[in-house]
C-alpha cells in the first residue's frame, strides 16, 4: 500500500468565520478520518516518536488499537503515561516533540500523533461513563498548591494510590493556565472542568480561594497534618519591556489581557468585567500566548491586530499550526521590529480630556538578524535610524512571565535561582525536606506536557517517600 | 460559599458586612485586604479588611455602594452567600516603630483607615485621626475613630458637621504649630492624598498612602494594578496587590495613577446602570 504523503486534514471553522466567535477551530478528526490516518503509522520497532514525548507515551502502541478501531483500548494505553491527553493533543507543540522524531517525517509528513491523541481522548470522553475506582484509603495526607496542569496530574497520581490529597488553588476556578490563559477557541474550558470533576470524582478535595503564602503557608500545611507538599504554582508575574507609555490606559500584559477575557468572561456580549474592544491592537512577542492574545483580541472585534516580534518568522516560538491559524484569520505579522515606546494622548489644553492618557501607537525600530547569540539563534539588531509609528489603541505585552515570589518569600529555606525558579533535584524534590515542586514555577514558562510530567514524577518521588516513612 | 453573618448600613450608600471565611479571619492583619466575587460569573473586587472575628471566624468589610458590583453586593442579606472571597491579600501596614502617627482618611477610605488606627491605639501609639465627609449625611465609623483616637478632627467639606473645610486644614494647622509625627498614614481618593503629601513635605515627615488601583487576581498575576514609584530618579514599576497596597507617599506618581484608576468609565457607568435597572433604582 502507498504511503499517504500528507496528514489527514484537521476539519476546522473556516477562517472568516472562526474569526469572529469563541468556538473551538479544530473540530477534531472522525472516526473514519482517524483510523485512516492511523494506518499511515509504521510500527517502527525503534520507535523514535516516543523518545521525543516529555512522558513517553506508547505512540505506535496505541495508535496500532485506533487502526482496529479500539478506541478505549487505546486510551487506555495512553493512560499509562499521560493524565491530560485531551489538553495535550490540542495544546502540545508536537512539530518539536513526538511529530518531529516520526520516520515519515523524514520523507513526508509525519504522523498526526497529537491529533490522534486528542481523537482517543475525546472518544473516551464522550463515550466512557465509566465513574474512576477509588481506592482504598492508605492514610496519607499530601497537600498540592495550584491546579495548572503539574499540579491536578500529581493530585490525580496520588489520589489512585490511595493517598488523601487537598489541591489549594489562588484562584477562584481550578485549571492553571488552562483556564485563565488558553482560550476557549484552542482548548474548550469544558475539558479543563471535566478533568477536575475527574479529581474529585477520586476524592480530592480542591479548595479555591486558598493563596499560599497568604491564606495558609506551606508551614502551616505541616501542621495540619499534611506529609508532604507539591508545589505547582507556575510562572504568572508577567514582564513588560520597561519601555516608556507602559503605564497609558490600554496597555495589558498578557495575562491581564486572556484572564479578562477567558476567566472573567469579558468576551461576553454584556460581561461584568471590561476589556477593550476593538480598535487597532498590537500584540508584542512571539509566543503561543501573543498568538493567543492577537487571535483573542481579534475576536473581541479589533478591526486590525499585529504581532510585533522583534526576530524573524523561523525563530517565532509559537506553535506552527497557531502560527498558520493566526495567519489565516488575518492577524498581520510585523517581524523583525522591536517597540521602543508607547505613545498615549495628551490635550495640553484640556487636563480633563477624556481621551488623556490612553493608548494612540506603538513606536518601534527596524531590526536585522546578526550573529547567533548562546541559543544559537541569530541574534537581531537595531537598525539605526529607522523607527516608525504603527496607530494602534490597545497594546498587549506577551513577552515572559517569571515564577512568583509569594511562596519563596513565606517559605523558609525554599531555595530558588537566579530566575526566582524553584530549585529541584532529580526526583522533584526541593531543598525542604517533604516539599516538591514542578511545572513552571521550577522552569519557567514552558509546556503542558512537561508541567504533566514533572507532577508525574514529583507523585512517584512522595509515594516512595511517603512508603518508606510507614 | 461563605456566608453573610450580618449586615448593617453605615450611611446611605455604605454598608458594612460580617462574612464567615475563618481561614481569612485568622491570618488577616490591619492594611490587608480581601477579594470577592458577589455571584458565579461576578467581577472580581478587592475590599479592605475592616476587622476580624478570629472566634466566629468572620471578616468585616465596609464597602461604598459606587458601581455594578457594589450595589450587587449591598442586594444580599444576612444569611445569604457570596461565591468567593480570598485572602488575606496584600503587605499588611507597617508598625514597627511608631509611636505618634497621624491618621487622614477620606470618605469611604476612613473605612480602610479604621483598623490601622485600632491597630495603633492597641500597640500603645499616640493616634491623632483626622476623619473627612462631604457632608454631615455621610459622616460614618465616628465613634469608631473616637474610641481608638488620642485626638480626633471631624471635617465636613460643606461645615455641616465637625469642622468646616477638607482633611488637609487641621493638618496644615498642627504642622504649622511645630508639632511633628513619626509617621502619617493617608486613606482616601487619590487626590485627597495627594495633598496630604504636599502638606507634609515640607516638614519632611514620612507618608504613607493606601493605593487602590483596579485589580482582578490580588496575587501578581495579572499585572493590571501596576504603579510608578520614583525612587532615587528612577521610575520603577510595582504591583499594588502584592507590594502594596502602602506605598511612600512621596515616591507614587499620582497623576498616572488617576490616569489610569478612569480607564473604564463608560463601562462602569453602563454596569452600574445596569445593575441599578435589576434593582429598579435610579442612577443618582
Ligand atoms: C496564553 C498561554 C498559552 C499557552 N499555550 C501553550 C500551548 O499551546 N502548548 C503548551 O504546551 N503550553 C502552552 N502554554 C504554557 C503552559 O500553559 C504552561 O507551561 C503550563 O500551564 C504550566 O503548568 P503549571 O502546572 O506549572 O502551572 P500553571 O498552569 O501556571 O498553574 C499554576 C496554578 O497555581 C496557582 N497558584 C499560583 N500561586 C499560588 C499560590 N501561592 N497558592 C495557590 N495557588 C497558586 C495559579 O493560580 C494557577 O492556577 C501557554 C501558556 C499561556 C499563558
Ligand atoms: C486594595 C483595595 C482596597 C479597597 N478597599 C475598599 C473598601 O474597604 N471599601 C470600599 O468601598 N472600596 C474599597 N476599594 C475600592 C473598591 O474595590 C471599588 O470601589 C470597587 O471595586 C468598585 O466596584 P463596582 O463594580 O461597584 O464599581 P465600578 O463601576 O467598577 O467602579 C466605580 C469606581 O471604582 C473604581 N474601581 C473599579 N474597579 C476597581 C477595582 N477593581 N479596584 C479598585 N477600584 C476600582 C473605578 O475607578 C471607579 O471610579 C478598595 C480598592 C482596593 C484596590
Ligand atoms: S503528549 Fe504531546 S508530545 Fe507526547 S505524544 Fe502526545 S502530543 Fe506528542
Ligand atoms: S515514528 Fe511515526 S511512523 Fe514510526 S511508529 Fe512512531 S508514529 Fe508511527
Ligand atoms: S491585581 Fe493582578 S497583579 Fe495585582
Amino acid at each position: 500500500m502507498a504511503i499517504v504523503p500528507k496528514k489527514h486534514e484537521m476539519p476546522s471553522q473556516a477562517p472568516e468565520v472562526r474569526a469572529h466567535n469563541f468556538k473551538e477551530v479544530a473540530l477534531g478528526y472522525t472516526a473514519e478520518i482517524a483510523v485512516e490516518e492511523a494506518n499511515r503509522c509504521l510500527n517502527c520497532k525503534n520507535q523514535p516518536c516516543v523518545s521525543g514525548c516529555p512522558v513517553n507515551i506508547h505512540i505506535p502502541e496505541f495508535i496500532a488499537k485506533v487502526k482496529e478501531g479500539e478506541f478505549e483500548e487505546a486510551y487506555k494505553i495512553i493512560s499509562m503515561t499521560s493524565s491530560l491527553p485531551a489538553v495535550c493533543g490540542r495544546v502540545c507543540p508536537q512539530e518539536s516533540q513526538c511529530e518531529s522524531k516520526c520516520t515519515l517525517g523524514i520523507r513526508f509528513e509525519p504522523v498526526g500523533i497529537g491529533r490522534l491523541e486528542r481523537f482517543v481522548a475525546d472518544y473516551h470522553n464522550e463515550n466512557s461513563k465509566e465513574d474512576p475506582v477509588v481506592p482504598e484509603s492508605n492514610g496519607h495526607k499530601v497537600a498540592i498548591v495550584g491546579s495548572g496542569p503539574s499540579g491536578l496530574t500529581c493530585a490525580g497520581d496520588l489520589a489512585k494510590k490511595g493517598y488523601k490529597v487537598t489541591v489549594y488553588e489562588a484562584l477562584h476556578t481550578a485549571g492553571g493556565v488552562l483556564v485563565y490563559g488558553i482560550p476557549e477557541f484552542r482548548l474548550p474550558k469544558a475539558i479543563v472542568a471535566k478533568e477536575v470533576e475527574t479529581l474529585k470524582k477520586l476524592n480530592v478535595d480542591v479548595e479555591t480561594n486558598v493563596v499560599i503564602g497568604k491564606t495558609l503557608t506551606i508551614d502551616e500545611l505541616f501542621d495540619m497534618g499534611y506529609e508532604a507538599v507539591f508545589v505547582g504554582s507556575g510562572a504568572g508575574l508577567p514582564r513588560f519591556m520597561n519601555i516608556p507609555g507602559e503605564a497609558y490606559k490600554g496597555v495589558y500584559s498578557a495575562n491581564e489581557f486572556l484572564t479578562r477575557s477567558n476567566l472573567m468572561k469579558a468576551y461576553r456580549d454584556d460581561p461584568v468585567t471590561p476589556i477593550m474592544k476593538g480598535g487597532k491592537v498590537a500584540v508584542v512577542g512571539g509566543g503561543n500566548v501573543a498568538m493567543d492574545a492577537a487571535r483573542t483580541a481579534l475576536r473581541l472585534g479589533a478591526e486590525k491586530v499585529y504581532i510585533v516580534y522583534r526576530r524573524s518568522m523561523e525563530e517565532l516560538p509559537a506553535r506552527k499550526e497557531e502560527v498558520e491559524h493566526a495567519q489565516e484569520e488575518g492577524i498581520d505579522f510585523r517581524l523583525l521590529n522591536n517597540p521602543v515606546e508607547i505613545l498615549g494622548y495628551n490635550n495640553p489644553d484640556d487636563p480633563r480630556d477624556p481621551k488623556n492618557g490612553f493608548v494612540t501607537g506603538i513606536k518601534c525600530i527596524k531590526m536585522e538578524l546578526g550573529e547567533p547569540d548562546a541559543s544559537g539563534r541569530r541574534r537581531p539588531v537595531e537598525i539605526p535610524g529607522s523607527e516608525f509609528v504603527l496607530d494602534v489603541d490597545t497594546v498587549v505585552m506577551a513577552i515572559g512571565t517569571s515564577p512568583n515570589p509569594l511562596i519563596k518569600n513565606t517559605t523558609k529555606g525554599l531555595d530558588v535561582n537566579s530566575h526566582g525558579g524553584i530549585i529541584v533535584n532529580e526526583d522533584g524534590l526541593t531543598s525542604r525536606e517533604a516539599v516538591y515542586a514542578g511545572g513552571d514555577a521550577v522552569t519557567g514558562a514552558a509546556t503542558v506536557i512537561s508541567a504533566m510530567g514533572a507532577g508525574k514524577l514529583a507523585a512517584r518521588s512522595i509515594d516512595e517517600y511517603l512508603s518508606k516513612k510507614n | 460559599m461563605y456566608r453573610i453573618v450580618s449586615k448593617k448600613p453605615l450611611n446611605s450608600t455604605v454598608t458594612q458586612m460580617e462574612i464567615e471565611a475563618p481561614l481569612v479571619a485568622n491570618k488577616a492583619r490591619p492594611g490587608q485586604f480581601i477579594i470577592l466575587r458577589v455571584d458565579e460569573d461576578g467581577e472580581r473586587i478587592p475590599l479592605t479588611v475592616a476587622g476580624t472575628n478570629k472566634e466566629n471566624g468572620t471578616v468585616k468589610i465596609i464597602f461604598q455602594i459606587v458601581g455594578g458590583t457594589t450595589e450587587k453586593l449591598n442586594h444580599k442579606n444576612e444569611g445569604e452567600y457570596l461565591q468567593d472571597f480570598v485572602g488575606p491579600l496584600g503587605v499588611a501596614t507597617h508598625t514597627d516603630g511608631i509611636k505618634k502617627v497621624c491618621i487622614v482618611g477620606g470618605g469611604v477610605g476612613c473605612a480602610i483607615a479604621m483598623p490601622v488606627a485600632q491597630e495603633f491605639h492597641a500597640l500603645g501609639a499616640e493616634v491623632t485621626s483626622i476623619i473627612g465627609f462631604r457632608n454631615k449625611d455621610i459622616v460614618i465609623l465616628e465613634d469608631e475613630f473616637r474610641a481608638c483616637s488620642d485626638r480626633l478632627f471631624v471635617m465636613t467639606d460643606d461645615g455641616s458637621y465637625g469642622q468646616h473645610g477638607n482633611v488637609t486644614v487641621p493638618l496644615k494647622e498642627m504642622l504649622e504649630k511645630g508639632e511633628t509625627f513619626d509617621q502619617i498614614i493617608t486613606i482616601g481618593p487619590l487626590i485627597m492624598m495627594k495633598f496630604v503629601v504636599l502638606a507634609a513635605k515640607p516638614y519632611n515627615i514620612p507618608v504613607t498612602v493606601s493605593m487602590n488601583p483596579i485589580m482582578i487576581d490580588g496575587t501578581g498575576m495579572c499585572g493590571g494594578c501596576r504603579l510608578t514609584l520614583e525612587q532615587d530618579g528612577k521610575r520603577v514599576t510595582k504591583f499594588a496587590c502584592v507590594d502594596g497596597p502602602d506605598f511612600n507617599g512621596y515616591e507614587v506618581d499620582f497623576d498616572e495613577a488617576m490616569s489610569r484608576n478612569r480607564m473604564y468609565m463608560d463601562f462602569e457607568r453602563h454596569a452600574y446602570e445596569e445593575a441599578c435597572n435589576l434593582f429598579k433604582k435610579e442612577v443618582a
